[in-house]
């Protein structure tokens, strides 16, 4: 098993006649993922990578039963799309727009709760269920099908670790991009409670960084509510404050949001915290082996 | 993007709430005749620079005559705070101020919604007595879908007065502010303090707004009121790149894809005892045209001696990488040392092509680190 995604999910790219939209459908695509209906308004008719493209959202459901959506539409029309999704009945929204503003992502937000559906990121690269379904910009390749969960707010950092489990051996579940922005959806709390549900799961790692007090969170969460085993990283340990590290959310602000908080919070809810990206196998296999000892 | 008082407070009066008069002056001179124009009463003289904590600087005095004007004015005029000259003072006139509270609009991450926050304890240091005694501090959560109706502005009301005059200014402000604050794309609307004077009106005596930047865009108004220090400049002409920059003040370049692994990037030099130069994210693509810009933004710094390529290759494969940085290299000269760490899909066939460039490669984080590091120790 696995977490949102499997080889039923029935995908729809939003915004699929755009450059990044069109070049990660054909990715997914060819990763397994069952696309059925691409959308952009004023398209309908046309084929994108054999995709069948619709008018609206809305039309794309009732053709294609999907029950998935991946959006790829600028920042300015971003938070509209999120919307649309979720009237049209869509169950899971992951948005990988960046630069979305935050006051659109708010009431999109709150939209998508009140009918009842889940959204990830924006600015996210999505997740992916390896060897099963891919709804993001993640590169298949690396990954392995195994059972780590992996929650993480970067990209590219979250391909360094997986990449370092795979090379020993050690494979994934589920690996979910949440976000670098301020206000996002689907977070630790919610993932951490999917993947301790997920028979298929065995560790969890998660990958934080500054910014916010969601790691704390987190930590006091797993002390509580998780029985796997769980290992930390985190970046931004030499960040300067009042400083935007790249991704919206990553700041300082304050004096608050600081990995050593962040590290502390793990250290005393007894989660090991890597020092450097390769710590993690390690990390997770010992923390296995320990736990099938208990 | 942070904006000065003056400017939030003429915001604030666009939006009808209330803020006393005040003039904005460059000089000594000017202070002396908005100390007039004010009808010589007490004016308050306040340092306007873009950062906090202006009052323990000495960046606030009242001045009751025009020789304190004078004086106050010429003190202020030219002081550092927190490293920012001050070159603008708002003379402002002065409240007869019987209590002091605090109130501000936030984005709360948690609970992904507009927080009004607002206390008994104003004109002090907020983030003290939420730590202290955060027992004295209002949260009131915006419905984005409602915005601020009238029985919800009350309720924020109620709980700090009881006269009705009081309530119904402190209800106009709150719905005003919210207003101001969504029309904006504001991420932050904070008044400390918020006063009620001892002729019963409520007065917002200082303004405080920061701007969400991904909303600029709709905003040219505010946008025009950009003042950057040189090092944010640096920050934006990067930005225009499309690349994410942040100046430090160590000797190791570092170009790297991606947000979190840049910083995991500039952790582990720390880890290992180095000094990053800064934090540079490129983005994804093996466009040789941005690791050219990127290299002329790290050499264009004097402290960097040597440069750290962190790269994973994901979707954008480490030939095509390595082919990039090959083309790129070509057009840059440089004496200063290049170390190169290329991973992810295809590396071997990356490093293999790089083998033909001007860099010293590395396969893992902590070697590409080490050697970085023994490099910056051998330049100084």
């Amino acid at each position: 098993m696995s977490i949102l995604i499997d080889q039923q999910t029935r995908l729809i790219v939003q915004g699929i006649t755009g450059r990044d939209g069109s070049f990660h459908a054909l990715k997914m695509k060819t990763a397994g993922t069952n696309i059925v209906a691409g959308t952009s308004p004023g398209k309908k008719g046309t084929r994108i990578h054999g995709i069948p493209v619709y008018n609206s959202v809305h039309e794309a459901v009732r053709e294609t039963g999907a029950d998935t959506s991946i959006i790829f539409v600028p920042s300015a029309f971003a938070g509209d799309a999120m919307m649309e999704a979720a009237d049209a009945g869509i169950k899971l929204i992951v948005c990988i727009t960046e630069g979305i503003p935050t006051l659109d992502v708010i009431p999109a937000y709150n939209y998508i709760r009140k009918k009842g559906a889940k959204l990830i990121g924006p600015n996210s690269p999505g997740l992916i269920s390896p060897g099963k379904s891919l709804v993001g910009i993640l590169p298949g390749n690396i990954f392995l099908p195994g059972k780590t969960g992996i929650i993480s707010r970067s990209g590219t950092l979250t391909y360094e670790i997986v990449y370092n489990l795979t090379l020993k051996g050690i494979g994934q579940s589920t690996a979910i991009g949440v976000g670098g922005d301020p206000v996002t959806g689907l977070y630790y709390k919610d993932l951490l409670e999917l993947f301790e549900q997920d028979p298929d799961t065995d560790s969890i790692v998660l990958v934080g960084e500054i910014g916010g007090d969601a790691e704390e969170q987190a930590a006091k969460y797993i002390r509580d509510y998780i029985s796997k085993p769980v290992v930390a990283f985190i970046a931004g340990k030499s960040a300067p404050p009042d400083k935007q590290m790249g991704h919206a959310g990553a700041i300082i602000s304050s004096g608050s949001g600081t990995a050593k908080e962040k590290v502390e919070a793990f250290a005393a809810a007894g989660i090991p915290v890597a020092g450097v990206p390769s710590e993690v196998p390690e990390f997770i296999a010992s923390r296995k082996n320990s736990y099938k000892h208990l | 993007m942070k904006i000065h008082e003056y400017q939030a407070k003429e915001l604030f009066a666009k939006y009808h709430v209330p803020v006393e008069n005040g003039i904005l002056c460059r000089n000594v001179e000017e202070a002396i005749l908005a100390y007039s124009v004010l009808e010589e009463k007490p004016v308050v003289i306040k340092a306007q620079v873009l950062t906090g904590g202006r009052g323990k600087a000495g960046g606030v005095k009242l001045a009751k005559n025009v020789d304190e004007v004078r004086d106050f004015a010429g003190l202020i005029l030219g002081m550092n705070i927190k490293g920012y000259i001050v070159d603008r003072i708002l003379v402002t006139q002065a409240v007869d101020i019987a209590v002091e509270y605090y109130l501000s609009f936030v984005i709360d991450r948690n609970l992904r919604s507009v927080v009004l926050m607002i206390s008994r304890q104003g004109g002090v240091d907020i983030e003290d007595v939420a730590r202290k005694t955060p027992e004295k501090i209002y949260k009131f959560v915006v419905d984005s879908s409602v915005g601020i109706p009238d029985f919800f502005a009350r309720r924020a009301a109620f709980t700090l007065f009881e006269n009705m005059d009081h309530v119904k200014q402190m209800v106009s402000l709150i719905r005003n502010l919210y207003r101001l604050m969504i029309d904006t794309d504001a991420s932050l609307v904070e008044v400390n303090p918020l006063v009620l004077t001892r002729e019963g009106r409520i007065s917002a005596v200082d303004a405080k707004m920061v701007f969400d930047d991904n909303a600029l865009f709709r905003h040219p108004d505010i946008r025009f009121l950009r003042e950057s220090t040189e090092e944010e400049r640096k920050e934006q002409i990067a930005k225009s790149k499309g690349f994410s920059y942040v100046g430090l003040d160590g000797n190791i370049g570092c170009m790297v894809n991606g947000a979190g692994l840049a910083m995991a990037t500039m952790d582990i030099i720390k880890h290992f005892g180095g000094n990053p130069a800064n934090f540079l994210d490129i983005g994804g693509s093996s466009n040789p045209e941005k690791v050219v810009d990127a290299m002329a933004l790290l050499l264009g710094d004097p402290n960097v001696k040597v440069v750290m390529i962190n790269i994973f290759g994901g979707i954008t494969r480490c030939d095509d990488m390595a082919s990039g940085l090959l083309k790129s290299f070509g057009q840059i000269e440089t004496k200063i040392p290049v170390i190169v760490r290329l991973t992810g899909t295809n590396e071997k066939e990356g490093r293999e092509l790089l083998k033909n460039g001007p860099f010293i490669l590395a396969e893992t984080m902590e070697e590409a680190t080490r050697i970085s590091i023994t490099h910056a120790e051998l330049q100084k």
